[in-house]
């Protein structure tokens, strides 16, 4: 079988604009869910599984979302992890001290993330460039600040939550595997939605958006409403990513694990995989969360104990030597690797 | 009153040490439209490298000379390295290339020189005295001297000299200047060295206050808001945006701070970039982007 | 065509000043519904402003827009004027390089789609029929345009030539009342030229369209269109049919004066 457009005819525009039109790419797809869904769940070790799936889809989604504001949206925000602290406290506080069942409660977190979001999104309508990405840090240092300050929200000192133990319909989620299957399912539910918007109108809106702002306003684009909805859709991306991780990975909402370096390591993540594709906000989401695992593991061959600050060093000189190298070599990171490797593949075995 | 008089005052002997790293931030942007967000990391690696030196019992002056010798590599290999690939990509790529850069600075220089949080005295004393009852400190007038010395030579400098004015013309138009013979690559790698002379100054006095550590990359946020204030490619926006900034979030962590729990001083100038924004979208004295069809 | 017609858009006394120069002093101009209108000039003259102020890009300092009979409020957004059914090509192409052809044109429709965020998000009926419906409206602007071809190229890789057809196929997407096109032929050879004049004719007989075009090639002008006016230094120097024009001395000596020097 042959990676092939011909011979595939399409007799409708709905199926000219599936997601998949090649057939192989869509069998690849299927093969990629029968691993995450089967696969990995039945073979994996609780270690792989909670340490390393579950943060992995975690840093995909938040990744996603924010590749949806600046690789789709053109509107570079600094302040991303921030919101993943929003949605992750705000889920927290409703499924702990509220009694909300544990998916809406999921979902709260998100929206109240949106809605701040939303709310900070808000000097895009005036200001943009490098004028904006930088107020977008106000949001990372303001809720910061309003977590660590204000009692109602940490309940206590250190600005820390501790996650209770989740049950849906009174099933107990207390098995890696089990909240694997949690963190999977509405991640693929999310991803499914986000592709849907991103090439539908709002989507080519947003493009436009990015490409030439005033042609797309004078063509009839609404900017404001589509760039505050840009801003609501991502930061909605990174509260329910933030509430997945704190309830399924850290166990406790602490302020620290969503500083200004995640922020930044959020950015590395999408230009890494790939500005403005779906694809890219995994391959960067995975090589972040495996790189360290990498180094620890090819360090391992040499000494015991790999010290965890030589570890974090040779990750920061990796991470940033890579980002530097992918702008210079391949601006559209690894998801257009895979692309060219695609495009090549169509034309094999005669590339002429 | 007196009181209130020695916040304003120690304020904008802070609001100096802004406006300093606001300053390098600015440079770099008006000379190559890059927004450099290693400028952080590069006070960072500046004030690694000048405890190292010492730690290897140099004379403070052979130290900090060694010190600016590595910031005068760091600016050409980045020129060379980094930018020379990248010229003529959208600004926002050359923007997260400078992300790449500040992982690297911060993972090789703590490769090199540790990440244990180490003190730096460089032997200037900090004795408080008073003046017509306002409390101050010898440490915080000398480096406020120390940045205002240095800010009025880069005004001067961009003011007055032949390698100055070339720098501002490749500023405002790139190949014009090429068409007139200023080799671009060069001025870049110039205003670099700048840039990092500015952050090793920022390094030194702000290591030698808070002890050399990771943290120290942060004194970035702090010039962020200043910059945006004052307007991006404006040096005399930096400077005055640099002192609001510094006696606004003194003032209103002295006086505002106890009602709400304190520790606004982080977000305080944040704050007042959104609302200066809100009036003014190009800062105070920043260039407005006329759009045209 | 003598008929007394209400002009579909009238545009009155218009003046815009840009840092001390008068970029237009006092123009006037009227389109009539179903004609091909040009505005010509020299360069400098202000007819690309011209259009910027009748799709609400730059907002005049003085005078009023009246659009189907109604006053155009002072501070209307473009994208309400778009809305409207104003649409334009622009004279520095404007598309958008991230997206296939395809997508441009799509994009030209937004103001007729309506599905929200939630139904576009689940792609579900509703959504997956309005896109179905759009992408069949477009393919036939793609038929008329000959660019089937090039359907799936990004904007970017395409030739220049192409490339103001794309534009062209964007503004023609969004069904507009009004089609002003800003030197839809500049910088292109005879044959382009001629390709671009058919459209723009079959545009207008064939579909209907109501059209405003800036152009410097005086054969094509005179060729198609109905009406004519000439804007020297901000100023309405002459209107008229394209005889009439031709021989007006005004018009002659504003472009021997900068032509000829």
């Amino acid at each position: 079988m042959f990676y092939r457009e011909c011979g595939n005819f399409k007799d409708n525009y709905a199926s000219d604009m599936a997601i998949f039109p090649i057939p192989l790419d869509r069998y690849g797809f299927i093969v990629m869910l029968i691993l995450a869904l089967i696969v990995i769940p039945l073979t994996a070790t609780d270690y792989w599984i909670s340490s390393i799936m579950i943060p992995f889809y975690c840093f995909a989604l938040s990744a996603f979302g924010l590749n949806i504001l600046a690789g789709y949206a053109g509107q570079i925000s600094i302040g991303h992890a921030a919101f993943m602290a929003v949605g992750a406290y705000a889920s927290l506080i409703l499924y702990g001290r509220y009694g909300i069942p544990l998916l809406p409660s999921i979902l709260g977190g998100g929206i109240v993330s949106a809605a701040v979001g939303t709310f900070f999104g808000l000097p895009a309508l005036r200001i943009k460039g490098f004028y904006l990405a930088i107020s977008t840090l106000a949001s990372q240092f303001i809720i910061q600040w309003v977590i660590v300050h204000w009692r109602w929200v940490s309940g206590g000192v250190f600005g820390t939550v501790e996650a209770p133990d989740m049950q849906i319909f009174g099933w107990a989620l207390d098995t890696p595997v089990r909240k694997y299957y949690l963190v999977l399912c509405i991640m693929i539910l999310l991803i499914t939605f986000g592709k849907n918007l991103v090439r539908g109108q709002l989507g080519r809106n947003w493009m436009a958006i990015r490409d030439i702002d005033y042609a797309a306003e004078i063509i009839g684009v609404n900017l404001y409403r589509d760039k505050l909805i840009a801003f609501a859709v991502s930061t909605f991306y990174a509260g329910i990513a933030g509430s997945l991780i704190t309830f399924c990975y850290y166990g406790a909402a602490n302020i620290e694990e969503f500083h200004v370096m995640v922020s930044f390591a959020l950015i590395g993540m999408i230009i890494i995989g790939g500005l403005g594709t779906i694809l890219g906000s995994f391959l960067g989401a995975g090589f972040f969360v495996l790189l360290p695992i990498a180094i620890n593991q090819s360090l391992g061959a040499f000494m015991d104990v790999v010290p965890s600050d030589i570890l974090s060093n040779i990750e920061a000189i990796i991470f940033g030597g890579l980002i530097v190298l992918f702008l210079i070599v391949e601006p559209y990171g690894m998801a257009r690797l895979w692309h060219t490797i695609k495009d090549k593949m169509r034309l094999w075995p005669f590339p002429y | 009153m007196t009181f209130f008089f020695e916040v304003l005052i120690n304020g904008l002997l802070m609001g100096i040490m802004y406006s300093l790293v606001a300053l390098g931030f600015a440079l770099i942007y008006k000379a190559s439209d890059v927004f450099n967000m290693a400028q952080g990391a590069m006070s960072l690696l500046a004030g690694l490298a000048l405890v190292g030196f010492l730690e290897m019992s140099f004379p403070l002056w052979l130290a900090l000379l060694c010190t600016v010798g590595i910031m005068i590599i760091l600016a050409y290999s980045t020129v060379f390295f980094v930018l020379k690939p990248l010229v003529n990509r959208p600004p926002l790529m050359l923007f997260m290339a400078t992300f790449g850069i500040m992982y690297l600075l911060e993972g090789i220089g703590q490769s090199i020189w540790g990440t244990d949080a180490k003190g730096l005295n460089i032997g200037i004393p900090e004795i408080s005295f008073e003046i017509r009852g306002i409390l101050m400190n010898t440490f915080d007038l000398t480096f406020a001297g120390v940045a205002a010395l240095l800010v009025a030579s880069l005004v001067w400098f961009f003011q007055k000299t032949r390698t100055g004015r070339a720098l501002r013309a490749v500023s405002d138009d790139h190949e014009a200047a090429l068409s007139v013979g200023i080799p671009l690559l060069k001025a870049w790698a110039v205003t670099w060295v700048i840039a990092g002379i500015v952050a090793t100054v920022a390094g030194v006095a702000w290591g030698s206050r808070l002890g050399v550590q990771f943290s120290l990359g942060y004194i970035a946020f702090k010039a962020l808001p200043v910059l945006i204030i004052g307007g991006i490619d404006s040096i005399p926006g930096a400077i005055i945006a640099g002192l609001i900034v510094g006696a606004g979030e003194t003032l209103a962590e002295v006086f505002i701070g106890p009602y709400v729990g304190g520790g606004i001083q982080t977000f305080f100038p944040y704050l007042i970039a959104l609302l200066v924004l809100y009036f003014k979208p190009y800062g105070l004295f920043g260039k407005e982007i006329i759009e045209r069809v | 065509m003598n008929e007394e017609k209400e002009p579909i858009l009238r545009a009155e006394n218009i003046s815009i000043t840009f840092g001390g120069l008068k970029a237009l002093d006092r123009v006037s101009l009227e389109i009539n519904p179903g004609e091909i209108m040009a505005i010509i000039g020299p360069n400098g003259a202000g007819k690309t402003t011209m259009l910027n102020i009748i799709n609400g890009f730059y907002k005049p300092d003085e005078g009023r827009i009246i659009f189907e009979g109604k006053e155009r409020p002072k501070k209307m957004k473009p994208n309400l004027i778009a809305a409207q059914g104003i649409a334009r090509t622009f004279q520095n192409l404007a598309l958008f390089t991230g997206m296939s052809t395809l997508g441009n044109i799509m994009v030209g429709r937004t103001m007729l789609m309506h599905s929200n965020i939630f139904s576009q998000a689940l792609y579900w009926r509703f959504s997956q029929k309005e896109e179905i419906e759009h992408r069949a409206a477009v393919e036939r602007i793609i038929d008329f345009l000959q660019i089937e071809n090039i359907r799936r190229t990004p904007a970017s890789m395409l030739p220049y030539g192409l490339r103001k057809r794309v534009e062209l196929a964007r503004a023609l997407a969004a069904e507009p009342k009004l089609l002003l096109l800003d030197e839809p032929m500049a910088g292109m050879n005879l044959e382009e030229k001629e390709d671009i004049a058919r459209f723009v004719l079959d545009a207008n007989e064939e579909l209907g369209y109501t059209i405003a075009l800036i152009e410097h090639d005086m054969g094509v002008v005179m060729d198609i269109c109905d009406r004519i006016v000439v804007l020297d230094f901000g100023e309405k120097i002459a209107e008229g049919t394209p005889d009439e024009i031709k021989a007006d001395p005004k018009v002659i000596k504003a472009y021997l004066g900068t032509a000829g020097g």
